[in-house]
């Protein structure tokens, strides 16, 4: 266990700070699950860090001139440089500690926060030179599976089979036909300390892994499942619900990679078929009988794969 | 025809530097209440003071009372109906606004 993480005791529910560093009056759509992962991340960080956001649905919608949401320092930037920009944060603060400009032992996270396009597919490289280079911050990807802010378009997250509109189902085509980028996987290759996946419907394990990232020393990479009504044509009020359902489903696991250690932190052992999961949503309405059969093999093949990692390291 | 500088927010000439919004989480003056078409109604009755309802609310527009209880805020509830399918004891159900 990382020593930095060896203090640390949890949020639980009696313990849940009052703070809220993000404000009401933002504009994101009713039901909003990126929002919710958004409003947790922040209060499991508190109010002491400085915020950088890709551009994407969390900036449009925080951020309409004059209004902010944001109760912390916060920057936004194009889409594709969220980590690029955090760097640059971080190495200031650490070069005006060492002028004597800031004191020295207060305590700042800098995160940088991007959606799933903003991380997977055009921020890529300026994600893996952040991890590399081994800057101190964390990297919170809000993956709600498309470019939602631009009117749902696929990206590397999109999973197999959903319709977006530049993955239209037809004859033809099924919909997405490439399998959600493992970018959990592509993060922890660069052997940083801390890697988590997370989902807003178990919050306390979403608040814990998010302060986990901050503390440890160097990179950490935190993907957030984050449902969006709008984009996957849910209701508002069944978005903790898919969220829910993704985890008991084994869409998306829950687990950490602790200096290259994979733990499992929601063991699944009795999983309810992925039809119960695809059913809530338009962007699957398509789907055939054979379609869910093959999505159920590769999600059973995944989930496979994931405990074999997490025994074997 | 109103002019330019009667409609906006503020004329450019007192737009700040950059852009910057200097007053952290101003949003709030943005009432998004008026977007709701259902408010969550709270029945007290079954409510266990667990606080799902305020820890899932995406606004968030919860607050909690004296008493512990958990109210709405409807100035800024948007009318999700998240809390109310969150809620283990069935405490909220959502009604419709009359207009
Ligand atoms: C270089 C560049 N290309 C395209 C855009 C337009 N654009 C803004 S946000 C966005 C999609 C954002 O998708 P994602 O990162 O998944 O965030 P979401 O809106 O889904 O939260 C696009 C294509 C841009 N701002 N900059
Ligand atoms: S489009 Fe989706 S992610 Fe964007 S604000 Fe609306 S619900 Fe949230
Ligand atoms: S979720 Fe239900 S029981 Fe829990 S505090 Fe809210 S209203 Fe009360
Ligand atoms: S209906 Fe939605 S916006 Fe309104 S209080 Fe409940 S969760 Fe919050
Ligand atoms: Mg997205």
């Amino acid at each position: 266990m990382l020593k930095e993480l060896a203090k640390f005791k949890g949020f639980s529910a009696k313990n849940l700070p009052k703070e809220e560093p993000f404000a009401p009056g933002h504009r994101a759509c009713q039901g909003c699950g990126e929002v919710l992962a958004l409003r947790l991340a922040l209060k499991a960080l508190g109010m002491n860090v400085i915020a950088v956001s890709a551009t994407g649905c969390m900036e449009i919608i925080s951020s309409p001139f004059p209004y902010t949401s944001w109760r912390v320092p916060w920057i936004h930037i194009a889409f594709e440089n969220a980590a690029a920009v955090a760097s640059g944060v971080e190495a200031a603060l650490k070069a005006l500690k060492r002028k004597g400009r800031f004191p020295k032992n207060r305590r700042v996270d800098v995160v940088a926060f991007a959606g799933d396009g903003g991380t997977a597919d055009i921020g890529l490289q300026a994600l893996s030179g952040a991890l590399e280079r081994g800057h101190d911050f964390v990297y919170i990807c809000l993956d709600n599976e498309a470019y939602m802010n631009t009117g749902v378009q696929r990206s590397g997250c999109t999973p197999y089979g959903a319709m977006t509109t530049t993955s239209p189902p037809g004859e033809k085509s099924i919909g997405q036909m490439t399998w959600k980028k493992n970018v959990p996987a592509i993060a922890a290759a660069h052997g940083i300390p801390y890697v988590a996946t997370a989902t807003p419907a178990f919050f306390l394990d979403l608040m814990n892994k998010v302060k986990k990232a901050a503390l440890v020393n160097g990179p950490a990479y935190v993907h957030i499942y984050s449902p969006c009504p709008t984009g996957w044509g849910s209701k508002g009020e069944d978005s903790i619900r898919l969220a829910r359902l993704a985890v008991e489903t084994r869409i998306f696991p829950l687990y950490e990679v602790i200096e290259g250690k994979y733990y499992i932190t929601r063991k699944v052992t009795k999983p309810k078929p992925v039809e119960e999961y695809l059913k809530l949503q338009r962007r699957f309405r398509h789907l055939t009988e054979e379609h869910i059969r093959e999505i159920q093999q590769r999600v059973d093949a995944e989930y496979e794969r994931l405990l074999r990692l997490a025994e074997c390291l | 025809m109103p002019k330019g500088k009667d409609t906006a927010l503020m004329s450019w000439k007192e737009v700040p530097f950059g852009c910057y919004i200097l007053e952290p989480g101003n949003s709030v003056k943005f009432k998004t209440g008026d977007w709701r078409s259902f408010r969550p109604v709270l029945d007290k009755e079954k409510c266990i003071k667990c606080g799902q309802c305020y820890i899932m609310c995406p606004e968030p527009a919860y607050e909690q009372d004296e008493e512990g209880y958990y109210i709405v805020n409807l100035t800024y509830c948007k009318g999700c109906g998240i809390c109310a399918s969150v809620c283990p004891k069935g405490a909220i159900t959502m009604v419709i606004e009359e207009v």
